[in-house]
């Protein structure tokens, strides 16, 4: 188990000023199938990755039956083109969390390939093979193996084509940045060329040798992300920079809060703007003209009358929330169990956790631009789930999903929050309408409108103590926020742990962690509490308590680093806590100061350790987790959406706090390279333990035990 | 009206209080300024005017008419990156990199005017830029590596 101490890695790799861009195809209007790829593509090699990775094909045409044949379980691509450059086609996307970087790299390492050589072709509908979506932190665990696989098995490969042309045998030779090369002799044959003229499609070898961790030279470094250029000159077009020829801009008319429809609208003014086109059907009103500004223009003068219906509002919901929770199931047996020892014990807590709504707030809003021709769908738009939008946008227009295509250009973030495809079906009914193709963007206020929140959730926990300092009983209700993380990862004897599914007043999807954020923050203070009952140390506690030796590797690995035990300011305190979610271990220690001469509290620092197996990228990797902690923040100490009777309070980025320089304390970050495990995904878990830890930290600090996210809204108040 | 960016004139018709990033990115197609909250307080969208970091979505397009203007697309000289620029990338002070033209507008005017900045200048200095990333420590690196 090595400790990676990121201050010392170096950047030595430099891309040259244009990455080599196959998107050309991509970029013509004419849906391109899987079955014409390679017509498109020219001559090479390719390999592809079934889901089941099992593929008995020879290398004889005709290729495009057997694929057409098959591919619905094709889940990537890799080709190489006669030019020596490789093309990658997978279904994921790139919204910041640099897959294309870490993917590259991975492929780079198993065809010893010099990685300026690899594009990758990613989230083209009609490009890249079916995949489900980008979130769950699924791309590390599942997509980076199978594409080492599938690189291995070209390179395999490769080495017997030159083993054939140099008659030689295929152990006197090796891959080497591009090329064969046949140690004694010193000839070289380039991969490009091997393949001269052929179209190649060779079949995964299930057996391929890999190479183990400790050898990457590429894959396990720190790598620059593969594009940057582009991001720090200006040039990467995000969806909200694009221009097609004759395009125009949309505009959507929203009521005024959720649950109210359209009783009456009067057009005739905006219909009377030069070049402006209203589009009506009967709940869908939207407008477009050249420029955004016109566009809104012509919204405005849109007189809109609604009827509304009484909506929940922030101060009733928990209540809501239980009232209206449908019983997550399973028997009771083990709950009546629970409350007996519950019951019975000296030494038990009982918790309430409010969780409120909050939002991703991803700073590029939702964006989309959609063209028609001839019947067929083209959508370019920032999605996390491009195949699932083309089903919604199939659906909604009646077509085929052949005639839909959706490409995802690397996004402005997402969080979780884009999985939806909004913005691209408004695009598409106004490009349908007016015939040209039509941009939307959604503006902050309607990102914070209309899009989805995180749930809110209502948590009661109970515990109860053996007179061992033991936990005999657990009981656990999570109402509405949701099931992740919901396990308790101490030893316990008996355990009744429940997610009730609520009516939620308010849009809800999917958020970094999922309800992890909310379930973990409400273990943890509960463990917390628990240890401070028995006045044992929150630390020593929580390793009395815990088998499992990774989740004590990371609590151990972060409370050194922290100091833990060490001696305090007066008027700070400490706080720590951890989390097992999605195969990977986070624990994180806080420092808060509170003065009591201005009441303000402040977090002082953080400190955290990460073990997600093997690292691929450790510079990626630790921005990853360094942006969950700190994105963690905001919803520890203040963000919440404010909402009344339908209608969101807070809708803009003055009145929704979000995190910004002067919040982030200094942060210290242990990643625990475990080289023998499987990586795990990042992009979530390390978000879970900044809450609790710095509640913890608060109730240390001033023995206020707070049970709510946001924490401190309003700064801590002292009863 | 006449607009300089970027060492060149621009000659654009559009009413005066259309605002510079609407122009900037509609009109004459310099889309490296971003929109992300319209209301001058999350920085995606800032460009210098004579030197100052400025949020072009509140910036009527008229009160610019005779300063200079350079956006993140005027910033690299024949080919070689602005110093800030080459930070970031060798810092890999982003992710989503959405943020990072307006991050580098306001580091390039904090560095001409503070050529050091103490890590609390460059918290004061770009307080008003949000990474929703929180790629916070890596940018504060970078513009402290310039
Ligand atoms: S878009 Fe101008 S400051 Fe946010
Ligand atoms: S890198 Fe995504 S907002 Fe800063």
């Amino acid at each position: 188990m090595d400790k990676l101490t990121m201050t010392t890695m170096e950047n030595s790799i430099r891309y040259p000023e244009e990455t080599p861009d196959r998107l050309r195809i991509a970029t013509s209007s004419k849906v391109v199938t899987r079955r014409n790829f390679f017509r498109l593509l020219g001559g090479g090699i390719a390999v592809a990755l079934s889901q089941s990775c099992v593929y008995g094909w020879s290398d004889a045409p005709p290729v495009s039956e057997q694929l057409a044949a098959d591919e619905n379980t094709i889940a990537a691509w890799i080709h190489i083109h006669e030019d020596g450059s490789v093309s990658v086609f997978t279904g994921k996307v790139e919204v910041g969390q640099n897959i294309r970087t870490s993917l590259a790299q991975v492929v780079a390492e198993e065809l010893a390939v010099p990685i300026q050589h690899i594009a990758l072709i990613m989230g083209d509908t009609s490009l890249t093979p079916y995949d489900a979506g980008t979130f769950g932190s699924r791309t590390t665990p599942y997509m980076g193996p199978q594409l080492r696989k599938a690189a291995a098995s070209l390179r395999e490969a490769l080495l017997e084509k030159a083993a054939k042309a140099l008659k030689v045998p295929a152990t006197a030779l090796r891959a080497e940045a591009g090329k064969i090369v046949d140690g004694s002799s010193g000839k070289t044959l380039a991969y490009g060329t091997l393949t001269r003229g052929e179209k190649l499609l060779i079949p995964i070898n299930e057996a391929v040798t890999l190479t183990a961790a400790e050898q990457w030279t590429v894959a396990g470094t720190s790598i620059p992300k593969i594009n940057g250029r582009d991001f720090v000159t200006g040039k990467h077009q995000y969806t909200s920079d694009m221009v097609l020829p004759d395009m125009v801009y949309g505009k959507i008319l929203r009521p005024p809060a959720y649950g109210a429809t359209l009783a009456a609208v009067d057009v005739t003014k905006a219909k009377a703007m030069p070049h402006v086109t209203v589009v009506q059907t009967a709940d869908f009103i939207g407008v477009t003209a050249p420029d955004p500004q016109t566009a809104a223009n012509a919204l405005a003068r849109i007189a809109a009358q609604w009827n509304t219906t009484p909506q929940p509002s922030k101060a009733e919901l928990f209540a809501y929330l239980k009232d209206n929770a449908r019983h997550g199931g399973g028997d009771e047996d083990d709950r009546q169990e629970a409350r007996r020892l519950f019951e019975a014990s000296t030494h038990r807590l009982e918790h309430r956790v409010e969780v409120q709504y909050i939002a991703h707030v991803p700073l590029e809003p939702r964006a989309a631009i959609a063209e028609w021709n001839d019947g067929q769908l083209t959508v370019w738009t920032g999605t996390q789930r491009p195949f699932g939008v083309q089903e919604e946008l199939a659906g909604a227009f009646s077509l085929a999903k052949e005639q839909v295509r959706v490409i995802m250009p690397d996004t402005g973030s997402a969080y979780g929050g884009k999985h939806s495809g909004e913005a691209a079906l408004e695009a598409a009914r106004l490009a349908k309408v007016v015939g040209k193709p039509v941009k939307i963007v959604w503006t902050r206020e309607e990102e914070f409108k209309w899009a989805y929140f995180r749930p809110a959730g209502l948590i009661e926990v109970a515990a109860a103590l053996k007179d061992d300092g033991t936990i005999a009983s657990w009981e656990f209700h999570n109402y509405n926020s949701g099931n992740a993380g919901i396990d308790l990862p101490y030893e316990a004897g008996v355990k009744h742990i429940r997610y009730h599914p609520s009516r939620t007043p308010l849009r809800q999807g999917s958020y970094r962690a999922l309800a992890a954020t909310a379930n973990v923050f409400a273990i943890e203070c509960m463990v917390d509490d628990l240890a401070r009952l028995l006045q044992r140390d929150p630390l020593e506690f929580r390793l009395s308590q815990l088998t499992d030796v990774r989740m004590r590797g990371v609590l151990t690995a972060a409370a050194d680093r922290f100091g833990w035990g060490g001696k305090k300011a007066p008027g700070h305190g400490f706080g720590i806590a951890c989390g097992f979610v999605k195969n990977s271990y986070i624990a994180t220690c806080a420092e808060v100061a509170y003065g009591q001469a201005n009441g303000q509290l402040e977090v002082v620092r953080l400190v955290a350790a990460y073990d997600c197996g093997a690292i691929v990228n450790p510079k990626h990797l630790e921005n990853q987790v360094l942006g969950a902690i700190l994105q963690g923040l905001g919803g520890a100490l203040f963000e919440a959406i404010d909402f009344k009777d339908g209608r969101i309070l807070n809708p803009t980025l003055s009145t929704y706090r979000v995190p910004r320089f002067a919040d982030i304390p200094p942060l210290d970050i242990v990643l625990i390279d475990q080289k023998d495990i499987p990586s795990a995904g990042a992009g979530e878990t390390p978000i879970v333990g900044t809450a609790p830890a710095i509640r913890n930290a608060i109730a240390d600090a001033t023995g206020v035990r707070l049970h709510q996210l946001p924490l401190i809204p309003q700064g801590l108040k002292m009863n | 009206m006449k607009l300089h960016i970027n060492g060149n004139e621009y000659d654009i018709d559009t009413p005066e209080n259309t605002s510079l990033l609407d122009v900037l990115r509609i009109h004459l197609k310099l889309t490296g300024s971003k929109y992300g909250c319209g209301e001058g307080i999350c920085g995606a969208c800032r460009v210098l005017i004579d030197g100052h970091a400025t949020a072009s979505c509140i910036t009527p397009v008229g009160s610019v008419q005779h300063k200079e203007v350079v956006t993140i697309e005027g910033l690299a000289k024949d080919g070689r990156l602005h110093p800030v620029q080459q930070a970031f990338l060798d810092e890999d002070a982003f992710q989503c990199a959405y943020c990072t033209s307006g991050m580098i507008i306001s580091a390039v005017a904090l560095t001409n005017k503070s050529p050091k900045p103490s890590r609390q200048e460059i918290i004061d200095a770009m307080q008003i830029n949000i990474c929703r990333c929180c790629a916070y420590p890596r940018i504060i690196e970078a513009i402290s590596n310039v």
